[in-house]
């Protein structure tokens, strides 16, 4: 984890924002590299501002599920976009805690 | 390698999971194994064999049920566990409860697994037994494939069987 972000932000150990309202476009770009992302296209801006807009109507992450059937982006299309574990990536980029779902 | 926490220990990279039985709580937890493992990144196939082949054929997989007679974990006496529309019942009531998880029905599911890269297999003793081919199953469904292939594909990955 960036020495530089840790700095700026708080982070749990797990590299997920402690406070969501901490978050900003720009801190979103710095979390998406850490996670292996160098660029965010419109379509992952797209899942994360549906994913940030869930957590405040909600008060959680959404499911993959929902990113489909609510957010209007295929599965498939979320696999491609944060690779290797989806929700956990997306939820940290989006400045959201952890996802607790099973699904 | 292996240490105290999880953190430390080696990652799970792959695993393929045997579905072996049709009642909705012997095809949900393997579909929700898999998904689980596509969503943590890892490799995942799905082989379904015997009953649990109902989950992948497209007479079938819209109408899983959960078994209410010789369940005791149910709570209900078998005896009305086998009063018509008992499982139907049970089966639309757990039904609710999976939805507002955001489980989805088994189609969907299927779909969703399959979506997020998990392949998909029958297995040819049970299809050649029920004289089935591969028309009866849904279109997410890779392969027929007998039981060295699965263990070929399964190389280097954990198994499990549920």
């Amino acid at each position: 984890m960036s020495e530089v972000l840790a700095a700026k932000v708080e982070l749990d150990e797990e590299g997920f924002l402690k406070n969501p309202d901490d978050w900003s476009e720009e801190l979103a770009a710095e979390l998406a590299k850490e996670v292996g992302i160098d660029e965010l296209t419109d379509l992952h801006w797209k899942v994360i501002h549906f994913m940030r807009s869930e957590f405040k109507d909600r008060g959680q992450a959404p499911t993959i599920r929902r990113i489909k059937n609510s957010g209007g982006v295929p599965i498939k299309e979320v696999y491609r976009l944060f690779p290797d574990g989806p929700a956990k990536k997306a939820a940290r980029i989006a400045g959201l805690h952890k996802p607790q779902g099973c699904v | 390698m292996a240490g105290t926490n999880g953190s430390t220990k080696e990652k799970i990279k792959k695993v393929s999971i045997v579905v072996s039985k049709g009642s909705l709580e012997g095809v949900y937890p393997g579909l929700i194994m898999a998904n689980g493992a596509r969503m943590e990144g890892i490799e995942a196939n799905l082989f379904f064999t015997f009953f649990g082949m109902e989950a992948i054929m497209k007479k079938r997989m819209n109408n899983i049920k959960v078994a209410t007679v010789g369940n005791p974990a149910m709570h209900i006496p078998s005896l009305l566990g086998i009063i018509p529309g008992m499982s139907a019942f049970a089966t639309s009531q757990m039904s609710k409860e999976m939805d507002k998880l955001d489980i989805p029905p088994v189609p969907e599911f299927v779909e969703m697994v399959h979506d997020a890269g998990c392949n998909l297999y029958a297995c040819k003793a049970t299809v050649d037994m029920f004289h089935l081919t591969k028309d009866d199953f849904c279109e997410q469904v890779e392969e027929i494939i007998n039981v060295g292939k699965f263990y070929e594909i399964s190389g280097g990955g954990e198994i499990i069987f549920t």
